[in-house]
């Protein structure tokens, strides 16, 4: 083989080229990450050097108390387990609803089928307004009621395309032997076609599961029960408010009695920092798993329906 | 390699021209796996499923409650709407709130300032939606593959956190006594904190500099796809024409990202008043408000904070009735110019 081919074919600029080109994009994924360390170092550093902002490259006097500390934060386990459940419940509601509607829009024998696709696509391209959703769910029972983070998410119109082009592209002759052994629609959706479509459903249940922990606006429109807080809503009244923060650190100095340092003493900042922490972990951690689904999710993103 | 060796045999002009062909032709004669059996369904089962419909009535009806229900709630404009009194018990009003966002001088003009802000975000947005095709261009022309995918994995990340967790990290560096401002401290470059967040200055600018942060490795992923999925002849018959990486970088991979690119800017020109609300109200504080009010917190906050409910309800229609109206004009202009609808 020839060594040199015009693929590699090197011009004059080449080399400032590729050290401008690397160090750029050096510089720019450092940006991104840093913060996302900043937060990590900051909330297992001793509490009285992050308050201050001097802990900046590793963590100082490292200790892990703020972690059992901040368990003891007023209302902040109930919103762990509102955020879970929203998460797990909601992201098994989409995915179930999205794959069977999915389905049932291939099924050519049900009345007026076109119609009802039709009606369900056009919800993705107008919204009623805040305050008239605001109302409805009012009128509807669903302010401060859990129900609100889980029923107006289940029909997603983008999924359910998703899955209706994914079924047209499966072999037709699945669905017929079944049809032919005498399997009703049911039995085919789940005996046929949910076991083989394992991957499309795993992008949706992804990007589902990312929103739904990520949903903030939600509580802030349609809850003011203090149960029913999201970790969300919760770290942004931490970070917005300095004053209940002060009596949230007090509090939970309070529930840990007398030995209290100025190294483990809770700050507003270590609170901020530790509660950050809890929220986004779950993002780090499941993040290389839905690497693998990126492409694919935004790629179907541009079929049409 | 038997494409170099051949290479200078041919026509060069002629050699792109045909490789390019060829590729074409193969893909139109069996690129297209077609939907098997979509027709094959047809003749079976004359009669329409009643029981089908049965089955997914009851997703329908969520549908309705959420998607299209709250349409009913329109008419709010239209009354001075007291919760407690309900729509039946409030005072039927017709147009006064839509002539009162035109008629009163401070409101025309807090309004101009809501669209000002609106449409800034909205243009600034589009005038960097370019970056996210040079982004994946550049990182295309990185050899070494840990290091596109580190880079990719890294500047991704932020995509997937909410707002208020960029909130909460634009605070602990940029407030008074956070990172950046500790770190100009220690090196004397200044004495009195510096207010990134508190205050009036720049807003749109680190408005737009926070949502890049936060979105230019994602966007940068779709071109990066669409990069792989250039038909390789071009790039090999550029080669045997001489071309430069530069070269190929100008007239092959830009010109094929392009009708990726045109598709979603139209959707952006589409979407120019729904900035959504949450980057700007996490973000929005006393110093920063008259210029952080895009529409949609604007809504919000005359809503829900200052209890107009009537008057948010009228302004929320008048903008979704114009955003599709925009949707459709610029579907309608895709559709002329590609043959294709973007909707």
């Amino acid at each position: 083989m020839p060594t040199t081919s015009l693929a590699t074919r090197r011009t004059r600029g080449d080399i400032p080229f590729g050290v401008v080109n690397y160090a750029g994009f050096l510089l720019f994924a450092i940006l991104c990450a840093y913060p996302f360390y900043y937060l990590i170092i900051n909330s297992v550093s001793a509490n009285d050097l992050s308050a201050l902002g001097r802990v900046r490259l590793w963590p100082e006097g490292a200790h892990l108390s703020n972690y059992g500390q901040i368990l003891q934060l007023n209302g902040l386990s109930e919103a762990a387990v509102v955020s879970v459940a929203r998460t797990v419940i909601g992201t098994a509601c989409t995915v179930l609803a999205s794959a069977f509607l999915g389905f049932m829009f291939t099924q050519e024998r049900m009345w007026k089928r076109s119609l009802w696709y039709r009606l369900t696509i056009f919800t993705m391209y107008f919204s009623a307004g805040i305050i008239p959703l605001y109302i409805t769910m009012k009128s509807l029972g669903l302010t401060n009621s859990f129900w609100v983070y889980i029923l107006p998410a289940i029909v997603q119109p983008f999924n359910i395309i998703l899955v209706k082009t994914y079924v047209e592209s499966m072999p037709r002759s699945l669905q017929e032997a079944a049809e032919i052994d005498g399997a009703g629609t049911i039995r085919i959706f789940f005996r046929i076609i949910l076991p083989n479509m394992t991957p499309i459903l795993a992008t949706i249940a992804i990007f589902t599961a990312v929103a739904q922990w990520n949903s903030f606006q939600d509580t802030l429109l349609y809850i003011t029960d203090q149960k029913l807080y999201s970790l969300q809503y919760l770290l942004y009244t931490y970070t917005n408010q300095a004053s209940s923060l002060a009596q949230a650190a007090q509090n939970a100095q309070g529930n840990l009695g007398s030995i209290v340092s100025a190294a483990t003493s809770q700050t507003p900042t270590s609170i901020r920092m530790t509660v950050a922490v809890i929220v986004v972990l779950p993002i780090i951690f499941i993040y290389p798993l839905f690497q693998r689904y990126f492409v694919k999710g935004i790629m179907l993103g541009a079929v049409k329906g | 390699m038997s494409m170099t060796q051949g290479a200078p045999l041919l026509e060069r002009g002629a050699a792109t021209q045909a490789v390019a062909e060829q590729r074409r032709q193969s893909k139109r004669r069996d690129g297209r796996p077609g939907r098997p059996g979509r027709d094959a369904g047809r003749g079976r089962g004359k009669g329409s499923s009643k029981t089908m419909f049965l089955l997914i009535a009851p997703f329908l009806v969520l549908m309705f409650l959420f998607s299209y229900l709250p349409l009913a709630g329109w008419a709010t404009a239209f009354f001075d709407y007291k919760p407690a009194l309900g729509l039946g018990g409030s005072e039927f009003v017709g147009w006064q709130w839509f002539s009162m966002l035109v008629s009163s001088p401070t409101q025309v003009q807090q309004i101009g300032q809501v669209m000002a802000n609106t449409l800034a975000m909205s243009f600034l947005g589009i005038a960097t939606s370019l970056l996210p095709v040079f982004f994946a261009m550049l990182l295309n022309e990185i050899r070494a593959p840990w290091f596109r995918n580190a880079v990719q994995t890294l500047t991704t990340l932020p995509n997937f956190i909410s707002w208020v967790l960029v909130y909460m990290i634009a605070f602990s560096l940029f407030s008074t006594s956070g990172l950046v401002n500790s770190v100009l401290h220690d090196w004397g470059l200044i004495t009195v904190p510096l207010k990134f967040l508190d205050t009036d200055q720049n807003v749109w600018l680190t408005m737009l500099l926070w949502s890049l942060w936060k979105g230019l490795g994602w966007g940068a992923i779709m071109y990066l796809a669409a990069i792989t999925s250039i038909d390789p002849a071009l790039y090999e018959s550029a080669r045997i024409d001489g071309a430069g990486r530069f070269q190929i970088m100008r007239y092959i991979t830009f010109p094929q990202l392009m009708p990726t690119y045109v598709v979603l800017l139209v959707l952006s020109i589409a979407n120019m008043l729904n900035n959504g609300m949450e980057q700007f109200y996490v973000f929005q504080n006393a110093f920063n408000k008259e210029y952080i009010q895009v529409l949609d917190l604007y809504v919000y906050n005359i809503g829900i904070t200052g209890n107009s409910l009537s008057m948010a309800t009228a302004l929320g229609m008048l903008k979704s009735v114009i955003s599709v109206l925009l949707l459709i004009t610029a579907n309608a202009i895709a559709k002329r110019a590609r043959g294709t609808s973007i909707i």
